[in-house]
């Protein structure tokens, strides 16, 4: 099913692709969002970029959600990235208004992009995932539903369950009862049971992305949004300017993969990865050896190469969902060496920056204990540190750091400053005055009173500081894996983009043992320095 | 030699009003006396003390130390010749009793046996078997013991001059009149110079050669216990003899 918006912009990345530039040696960096699809796509792109350009390309994937990719790509961290025109419109752009037509969408991104960023839209892949209402094959054959507005006439013989978020809003439920004059009574539903209710018949119709694996994996028929109710979400390479000008290649290389990705396939693509467990880079090649965009065959490709002929060929896939999910300890089994290392990755991002935030914030801690105007100063500032949300906190990183380790341990650093800061500058002035007096009275230079009395007895408060920033920190570097550093958040965020719990838990888990463990072997510390009074 | 030239002490409250702590005092404490600052609660003594060691600042007038203006000595080595002990002794909890003796040379440098010898002596000094009380901190001791201590450390650098601010404040009548005795002793054989502030007449009396009465920040009369006694100069001083008059006074002093 071509769009217009596909066809319209073929036409002119026809007359671009012709001015093709001798190919030249390079590298450049590809990202990706941490959700399969963008991964798929990412690796697509790079793969292409590998078969007809001499560059040589790094994939930075698994970045977290659309702001810090968009940040990486504007710092140079990466080069390009796989987005959506709805996600350009109004994450990007912040567009207030709504927009329904997908050609519009595309153009208006791609020239605001270009103007303001320097940022270049080359041609969509040909499918989108948007927002869609998708049904039980079984039932809406019966029923003949292929559109949105076939509903209307049967509703009452289909049971209909929403994600709680869906119902509520006006650009959901709400807004396309009244486009479409439905009134489908839906029951509010967790969007991961819903599709274990969908499977089951204990509903029939449910929203979705219309590209997600689980819709072959459990055969469901997306419906046609033939009022353009749902906003467009084209997928698209983006790409900064310079990188282009540099590599005028790359352009041509990615026109071979405009307009050859269906949604079907991207559901296929999709699911292979997510349902069957095959390698995002198997996978990938499969396609393109599929499509003869890639020369000769691949032999780690080859069972993917099989399963995407079956999966295409007699689609929906049948009993879709045969491949069982293994259960929470036998994941954990499966995967224990890669948890280690991530516990591992998880410790050195929270000790360095512990560590670090202890360098600077007890001398801060102390300097502010006699002079008023820094003392405000610094605890207003690491105050309202504190109050920036650490996802928004780590994106602020990225154009000074980059993207990666140095980041995400200037982020937990600035978050432990405060409790270390404060509790060295408690701990200090809560020393008895006549004591500092009395070291005064003797002879003592403020120096050695700092050594010899106020450190030694402020030490059990300030102790009692740096394990509250730890415990901050190892909460808080479970984030670190938006932006690909890995640490516990990486099966953390993966899991909540699959939907798949266990993931979660094997991240959130070992992330919650390990902040009691921190907590209460730095308790330990604690009481072994506290002063013999 | 401690010499007051016409001091004045104002501090300011929470609300920026003046306090007049101490006000126009003149008074001179004799080398190698013992010299005791008495007076009703809250009328300027501690005040008085701590601008000799220059823990506070004369709003206006000077004093000399050995001849020479605090405001001009260092500070350091002014108060390393003034020993300083409070009322509750003022040790530091995290160091030993011996720590606590010997922080002051072991801050100027001494070497390792210079410093153990030294504290050995100060506790003898003070009664206290070093081998027993050495290694204690400081909440292993009693009051009287702590306060000791406290004693032996403010006399740890052989200081020429002592400042004494309610040594005996916080402990019970018998020990305190025990170490009266001791102290009396104690202060003779070290010979220093020494001012001392309580608010007990019969302290004041069993210990010092001579006595200063201070009220609402403003000397009163100076001199011995017959000075006070049978020349009072106001009839505050009277009333304020009386007050004690069949208590500590008689028996302290007799
Ligand atoms: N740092 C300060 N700030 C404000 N006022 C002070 C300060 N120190 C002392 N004062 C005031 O100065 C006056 C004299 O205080 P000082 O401590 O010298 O009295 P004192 O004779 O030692 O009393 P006491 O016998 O109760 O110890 C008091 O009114 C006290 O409230
Ligand atoms: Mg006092």
């Amino acid at each position: 099913m071509m769009r217009v918006v596909d066809a319209a912009v073929l036409l002119t990345s026809m007359a671009i692709a012709s001015t093709d530039a001798t190919a030249q040696g390079g590298s450049i960096v590809v990202g990706a969002k941490n959700f399969t699809e963008s991964e798929i796509l990412a690796e697509l792109m790079a793969q292409v970029i590998e078969e007809y350009t001499d560059l040589t390309v790094e994939r930075r994937v698994n970045l977290g959600g659309t702001m810090i990719c968009w940040a990486a790509l504007r710092a140079g961290e990466i080069d390009l990235y796989p987005d959506y025109t709805g996600t350009g419109w109004a994450t990007i752009l912040k567009e207030p208004d709504k927009i329904t037509d997908p050609l519009r969408a595309f153009l208006h991104v791609r020239h605001r992009c270009l103007d303001e960023f320097d940022v270049h839209w080359l041609d969509p892949f040909g499918f989108e995932n948007t927002y869609a209402l998708v049904m039980r094959e079984a039932a809406a054959e019966e029923l003949g539903i292929r559109r949105i507005s076939d509903l209307a006439a049967h509703s009452g013989q289909f049971a209909t369950g929403f994600s709680i978020e869906f119902v509520d809003r006006a650009d959901g439920y709400k807004g396309l009862a009244r486009v479409y004059g439905l009134d489908l009574a839906p029951k509010a539903i967790e969007h991961g049971l819903a599709y274990e209710a969908i499977r089951t018949g204990a509903i029939d119709l449910m929203d979705a992305y219309s590209t997600d694996g689980k819709l072959l994996r459990y055969r469901l028929r997306v419906l046609d949004d033939d009022l353009d109710f749902f906003p467009p979400y084209d997928a698209a390479p983006i790409v900064r300017s310079d990188t282009l000008a540099a590599h005028p290649e790359i352009r041509s290389a990615l026109a071979k993969l405009a307009f050859r990705i269906s949604n079907e396939t991207s559901q296929a693509l999709n699911f292979l990865v997510e349902s069957r467990g095959l390698a995002v880079p198997d996978v990938s090649r499969a396609f393109l050896e599929r499509e003869e965009l890639v020369d000769g065959v691949r032999e780690s490709a080859a069972d993917a190469v099989q399963a995407l002929g079956e999966v295409l060929a007699n689609q929906p896939v049948p009993g879709g969902d045969r491949v069982g999910r293994p259960g929470l300890l036998e994941l954990a089994r499966e995967r224990a060496g890669q948890l280690l290392q991530r516990l591992l990755e998880h410790l050195g991002l929270t000790a360095a920056a512990v560590l670090l935030a202890s360098i600077v914030a007890v001398p801060l801690g102390i300097a502010i204990t006699t002079r008023s105007r820094l003392r405000r100063l610094a605890l207003g500032t690491a105050g309202i540190l504190q109050t920036i949300p650490s996802l928004a906190l780590l994106t602020f990183m990225i154009p000074f750091l980059g993207m990666g380790v140095k980041a995400a341990i200037a982020a937990l650093f600035l978050y432990a400053l405060l409790p270390i800061v404060r509790n060295t500058y408690t701990g200090i002035a809560e020393v008895d005055r006549d004591l500092v007096d009395a070291a005064r009275g003797i002879g003592m230079r403020p120096r050695q009173i700092l050594r010899r009395v106020q450190l030694p007895l402020a030490m059990r408060t300030i102790m009692a500081g740096i394990r509250t920033a730890t415990v901050i920190s190892i909460g808080i570097a479970t984030l670190a894996a938006f932006i690909g550093v890995g640490g516990l958040g990486q099966p953390i965020v993966q899991g909540l983009y699959q939907n798949d719990s266990h993931l979660i838990l094997l991240g959130a888990v070992p992330a919650a043992l390990l902040a009691i463990a921190a907590d209460v072997g730095l308790g330990r510390v604690e009481e072994l320095v506290q002063p013999r009074v | 030699m401690i010499a007051f030239d016409d001091v004045h002490k104002h501090f300011h409250d929470p609300d920026g009003r003046e306090i007049v702590a101490v006000r126009g005092l003149d008074l001179v404490v004799r080398t190698g006396e013992t010299h005791c600052l008495i007076g009703t609660s809250g009328c300027g003594k501690t005040t008085t003390l701590r601008m000799v060691n220059r823990l506070d600042t004369p709003s206006r007038g000077r004093i000399l130390v050995g001849g020479q203006n605090v405001a001009d000595a260092d500070v350091f080595e002014l108060r390393r010749n003034i020993g300083y002990v409070i009322q509750s002794g003022g040790l530091f909890p995290h160091l030993t009793v011996a720590e606590n003796v010997g922080i002051m040379c072991a801050l100027e440098g001494w070497p390792r046996a210079r410093i153990d010898a030294r504290v050995s002596e100060l506790l003898d000094l003070v009664a206290l078997q070093p081998s027993e009380f050495g290694a204690r901190l400081p909440s292993e001791l009693s009051g009287g013991q702590q306060q000791r201590v406290g004693v032996a450390r403010a006399l740890a650098l052989d200081p020429d001059y002592v400042l004494m601010d309610e040594p005996f404040g916080a402990l019970d009548p018998i020990t305190r009149t025990q170490l009266h005795a001791e102290f009396g002793g104690l202060l003779e054989q070290v010979h220093k110079t020494v001012l001392l502030v309580t608010h007990d007449l019969g302290e004041a009396f069993s210990l010092g050669d001579r006595v200063t009465l201070m009220h609402r920040g403003e000397l009163v009369q100076t001199g011995t216990r017959d000075d006070l006694v049978s020349n009072p100069a106001t009839p505050f001083v009277s009333e304020f003899l009386a007050s004690f008059d069949g208590g500590t006074l008689d028996d302290a002093s007799r």
